[in-house]
């Protein structure tokens, strides 16, 4: 974790701290101490209250209000409810929420059990994907040990409120992670999301009423019946309490993990926490909210980052995924691989998804290629809207925000693509060509040796030529020029 | 029930709390267009997934398009089914779906009834902007059912049906995203898995994807094979379906312009499975006799109740999942088998020809016939006692490709001897219909007495399971009727718990019995066509003026000619079969 001032520790706030294998360094932090006193001197409608007052909302990406989730769950009647903990954390580059579970796997359990007790939940499961063998581990333990403290199980601290968690492992579908989908995957079906209403407050797992939480979103909650709802919203913007934990990465100086309270603007984290770009590059633009999220610009640099700045600039918080790039990258190449990712994971339910990013990723493709035209253009944003549009879950209806984002602030890149044959940034390796400057050139013929599928010409001790349409932009005849007599364009 | 009040496209309506957008629009003529529901009253199938995203209206407020077979009505909503949102975003979606289907419509089996092909053009889709790689899967050829999945548009109706409806479940989605497929679980042929061969998985996939194996020319072969005698034999719910496919209202019965055609395409005699239903009866009722007997004497190892076994996907079905009930059902043969073994021994003779070249065709409303016709048991030396078994729709276009103009043809009647039926061999075709039948005989047989009314409305309907006592002249004969293989599923599990009161059960494995068969032409999703079918099998009944299976002249003449009584030796050996245990297959 990178260690910077404009930093506040709350959902990380023990992690690092503790040996998160043993009980008694999370109790001595007041672990479960929210617990304890939510259990004897609170009214489950009570602690909704201070969750409610705290204005705390999902972490997982939704943004959805945590207190008013729990208060639907209770008051679904039902012989029957379930605390889910959503530990799939599929975005690529992601490990907020494996973090917490590796170094705080107890306020993850004593959270789960205060929302067992306040919507009327008996029984807790965690969705973990099985490539965290560390963090099931260290659940595993947490688990036993809190039974053996009773602090899970019958009648815990002594009152007449029994709960207790189970594991359930992913097989590492992204698209398991959409609540409804999750809950189908531990049902035993085929991992695919379902048309909400009904949500799972509703109608979750096995049809009962199932309040699914992310684990950051967990992570906040003992703090917040610690130290009191105002306390808690005090921190960050207007509509957006407390810190958000990002998983910072790309072309920063400082990679790592970091927590910050919403509202710190997204200079003061790419600049002030990241250290700045790498190499002294420039920045060009940063991808929030995983791979659905969108491209955001210079432009954008002095937004303060919550839910609804970040939608309203055209990407999205997300599970908390930050890249950073510099002027190197191609924006089309950037918004093609975030496709590549998309219809990857696509489920494949409904049409549009299914179909529109495939067609999608294509058509970025053939631009990428040099192929594409103007009228291309116009189709890629129009199948765009539509699939985010008409899609049935939040991937497909957020997929093609790194399309849409991109054109918005980039559309001069693709225009170079489609118009000049030229990708800016070089990085399109259909539209870079090899050329040898006549004048450097000795005509030594090593270039024309070693170029794999014989593209370059001339005699010896003459200037060489390079066939563009032959050549497969390998590079090898550079990397072996000892003249520096060839260059890219 | 709460009402709410909203409007669609400027319209007010007011429904029922939780009436979907979909049905709210179609209740004021506003036809909002789908691909992927599929919604049987009465039938319990419902297809809902959400997932082909044609349907999408704009709601106001809502910030993206809302699928309106899966949106129910809010008080106030304000609903837009044509705004240029909607339509284009439909209109896309259609391309898109389109982008990844073969145009192979031509020379596709489907054309002129397949849903998709007439969405494209009710919207009128005349470019598909959108072009790209199209997917592909493995096909899957069984002697029933061919899977030709690159034109499967993920509408998940089969998988419905099999699943839900019939929870057979041999069909799942799998793979993911652009790959992803409705399929058997590792891509297993048909042939190889717990499938039943009911054809409800055809009978409601809109596109080309699931189709029925086509024998027609298997037929003309045989039929202008000069060494070869062709008879046929058509079922009873044919007669109340083909008419469909040839313009006619659902429900026209078309037996005589039928038999017509049949003869004009060249089989040297058309006849009857009714008549061979007549037979099933004598033998299955005289089956169910003998049990009740051996009951009342106090037998505590008789099995009852007696289930049907008349339906052959109903046959698989408990041969792959309770195989441990094998000993339950009746074992007389289907009325196509009965009528396939007469034909090829008794008719054989008559005839001085070979079984060899005596060639049996049977026209079916089914899919699980052409499997059952392919059973080994059912065949002497290799020559399967009905040779070719085709469904009505393939019927439709053999006699099309005969150049027939089917509803000018004059009416005709089916030749003598196994062409006679009586009005209980005609309601096999619907549910409800073969134990009515078996009623009216066995009746008659237990009691000596005539029946004073034959009509059996209590045993008729369209529930899935229905149930009636009858009075046997003081003996209370408890009945139990279901269709669709998930109903007989209930009444299986609680037979096998000891629960069920019932000394008969009728079975039939597709909704609404024979005349909902995979093999009759397409409903569409309009229930009111079955229940027309059902009507025009009643009718014919009614109009018969021999009502009962053993006053079926033909019936009498051939057990004193040839078979002697009923269940007797020469019965067993033609017309009863035995079952097999087939769970094990299912395991790879
Ligand atoms: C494609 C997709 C993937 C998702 N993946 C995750 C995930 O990995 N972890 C998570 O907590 N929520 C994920 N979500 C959000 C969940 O559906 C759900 O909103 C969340 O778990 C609710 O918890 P919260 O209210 O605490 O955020 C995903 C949503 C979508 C549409
Ligand atoms: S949007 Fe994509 S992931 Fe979501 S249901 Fe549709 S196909 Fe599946
Ligand atoms: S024929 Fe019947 S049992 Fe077989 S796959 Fe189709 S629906 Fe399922
Ligand atoms: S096979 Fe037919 S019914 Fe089944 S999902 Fe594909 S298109 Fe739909
Ligand atoms: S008809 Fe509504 S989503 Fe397919």
């Amino acid at each position: 974790m990178v260690k910077y001032k404009k930093q506040i520790r709350i959902a990380l706030r023990n992690c690092g701290f503790i040996n998160p294998e043993n009980v008694d360094e999370y109790i001595v932090r007041e672990g479960y101490a929210a617990l304890g006193n939510a259990l004897t001197n609170m009214t489950p409608e009570e602690v909704i209250d201070v969750i409610k007052n705290s204005g705390l909302r999902g972490r997982g990406g939704g943004g959805f209000p945590t207190g008013l989730k729990w208060e639907l769950t209770r008051k679904v009647d039902a012989d029957q409810k379930y605390v889910v903990c959503n530990a799939d954390e599929g975005d690529p580059g992601a490990f907020m929420d494996r973090s917490i579970l590796e170094g705080d796997p107890h306020t993850v359990l004593e959270a789960m059990a205060i929302n067992g007790y306040c919507t009327g939940a008996s029984k807790g499961l965690i969705y973990i994907r099985a490539e965290y063998p560390l963090a099931i581990k260290r659940l595993k333990i947490a688990i036993d040990q809190a039974r053996e403290y009773g602090l899970l199980g019958e009648d815990i601290f002594g009152t007449n409120f029994s709960f207790d968690v189970e594991l359930r492992y992913g097989a590492g579908a992204f698209v398991c992670g959409e609540e409804t989908a999750l809950i189908h995957s531990m049902e035993g079906l085929r991992g695919e999301p379902t048309v909400k209403p009904p949500f799972p407050s509703e109608s979750g797992y096995k049809g009962m009423p199932t309040n699914v939480n992310n684990v950051e979103t967990y992570a906040n909650i003992p703090v917040i019946l610690l130290k009191g709802a105002d306390w808690f919203s005090s921190i960050g913007t207007e509509k957006s309490k407390g810190t958000k934990v990002f998983a910072l990465a790309g072309k920063v100086n400082n990679v790592g993990l970091i927590e910050v309270p919403m509202g710190t603007t997204l200079r003061e984290v790419i600049f002030d926490i990241g250290g700045g770009i790498k190499d002294g590059k420039k920045f060009k633009a940063v991808q929030t909210g995983g791979p659905s999220g969108g491209c955001l610009t210079e432009n954008h640099l002095d937004i303060s980052i919550d839910y609804d700045n970040l939608i309203a600039s055209g990407s999205m918080m997300g599970s908390g995924g930050m890249i950073v790039m510099d002027e190197d990258d191609c924006m089309v190449s950037m918004a093609k691989f975030y496709l590549d990712f998309t219809v990857e994971e696509s489920c494949g339910k409904c049409s549009p998804c299914r179909i529109g990013n495939k067609r999608l990723y294509e058509m970025l493709d053939t631009i990428t290629q040099g192929k594409g035209t103007l009228e291309d253009l116009s189709k890629l944003r129009n199948l765009a809207n539509v699939v985010k549009d008409t899609s049935l879950c939040g991937l497909g209806q957020t997929s093609p925000n790194p399309v849409l984002s991109t054109m918005d602030n980039f559309l001069d890149e693709y225009m170079a693509h489609v118009k000049d044959g030229k990708c800016p940034s070089g990085q399109c390796k259909a539209l870079m060509s090899y050329i040898i400057n006549a004048d450097a050139c000795v005509g030594c013929t090593l270039c024309a040796r070693v170029c794999p599928v014989d593209a370059i010409s001339g005699e010896k001790k003459m200037a060489h030529l390079i066939d563009d349409d032959a050549c497969i932009k390998c590079g090898a005849c550079m990397d072996k020029c000892k003249f520096g007599a060839i260059f890219i364009q | 029930m709460d009402l709410v009040k909203l409007t669609i496209d400027n319209t007010p309506v007011v429904v029922e709390q939780g009436t979907t957008v979909l049905e709210a629009a179609r209740s004021v003529g506003v036809d909002i267009p789908t691909l992927c529901y599929m919604k049987l009253d009465d039938l319990e199938f419902e297809n809902k997934p959400g997932g082909c995203r044609v349907c999408v209206v704009e709601v106001e407020g809502r910030r993206n398009l809302a699928p309106s077979c899966k949106t129910a009505c809010d008080e106030g909503m304000v609903v837009n089914t044509h705004s240029v949102r909607a339509i284009n975003a439909r209109r896309t979606v259609m391309e898109l779906i389109l982008s990844d289907h073969p145009f192979e419509c031509l020379v596709c089996a489907k054309s002129g009834k397949c849903d998709l092909q007439s969405l494209a053009q009710d919207l009128g889709i005349r470019e598909i902007h959108y072009q790209g790689e199209k997917s592909h899967y493995k096909g899957d050829e069984s002697p029933a059912i061919i899977r030709e999945m690159d034109k499967c548009i993920m509408c998940r109706r089969c998988e419905t049906a099999c699943n839900d409806v019939q929870t057979v479940g041999t069909l799942s989605a799998i793979y993911r995203g652009f790959e992803s497929v409705v399929a058997p679980a590792f891509e297993m042929d048909l042939d190889h898995t717990n499938c039943t061969f009911c054809g409800q998985c055809v009978a409601v996939c809109p596109t080309g994807a699931l189709i029925e194996r086509d024998y027609t020319w298997q037929v003309m072969d045989a039929i202008v094979n000069p060494k070869k005698r062709v008879i046929v034999q058509t079922a009873p719910a044919v007669r109340a379906a083909l008419g469909e496919e040839f313009g006619l209202e659902p429900g026209t019965l078309v037996t005589g312009k039928m038999v017509t055609a049949l003869r004009k395409i060249g089989f040297d005699h058309v006849f009857d499975t009714d008549f061979a239903a007549d037979l099933t009866i004598m033998e299955e009722g005289t089956e169910l006799l003998g049990r009740l007997n051996k009951f009342l004497e106090g037998d505590k190892d008789v099995k009852l109740p007696m289930l049907t076994s008349c339906c052959p996907a109903w046959v698989n079905f408990f041969e792959h999942h309770f195989p441990e009930m094998k000993d339950i059902p009746s074992t007389a043969k289907s009325p196509q088998q009965m009528f396939g073994a007469i034909a090829k021994t008794y008719f054989a003779n008559q005839l001085k020809v070979k079984r060899e070249d005596l060639v049996v065709v049977s026209v079916m409303p089914c899919l699980a016939k052409k499997y059952e016709a392919s059973r080994e048991e059912f065949s002497a030396n290799g020559d399967a006692d009905v040779n070719i078994s085709i469904t009505t729709r393939e019927l439709a276009q053999m006699i099309k490709n005969a150049n027939l103009k089917f509803t000018d043809l004059p009416n005709d009647d089916f030749d003598r001897p196994m062409g006679e039926s009586s009005g209980a061999g005609v309601i096999f075709g619907t549910t409800g219909g073969v134990i009515e039948a078996a009623v009216r005989t066995a009746y008659e047989l237990h009691t000596d007495k005539e029946l004073a009314r034959v009509d059996f409305k209590e045993l008729r309907g369209f529930e899935g399971i229905r149930s009636a006592t009858i009075d046997f002249d003081g003996l209370p004969i408890n009945i139990g009727i279901a269709h669709g293989l998930g109903n007989a599923r209930t009444l299986l599990n609680d037979i096998k718990e000891g629960k069920s009161e019932f000394h008969a059960i009728e079975i039939m494995a597709c909704p609404g019995g024979c005349i909902g068969g995979g093999g009759q032409p397409y409903h569409h999703g309009d229930v009111t066509v079955l229940k027309r079918r059902q009507k025009a099998i009643y009718q014919e009944d009614a109009g018969k003026s021999i009502r009962k299976s053993h006053e079926n002249p033909y019936i009498q003449k051939l057990y004193t000619e040839f078979l002697g009584e009923p269940c007797g030796e020469k019965s067993h050996e033609l017309l009863h079969t035995h079952y097999f245990d087939k769970k094990k297959k299912i395991e790879i």
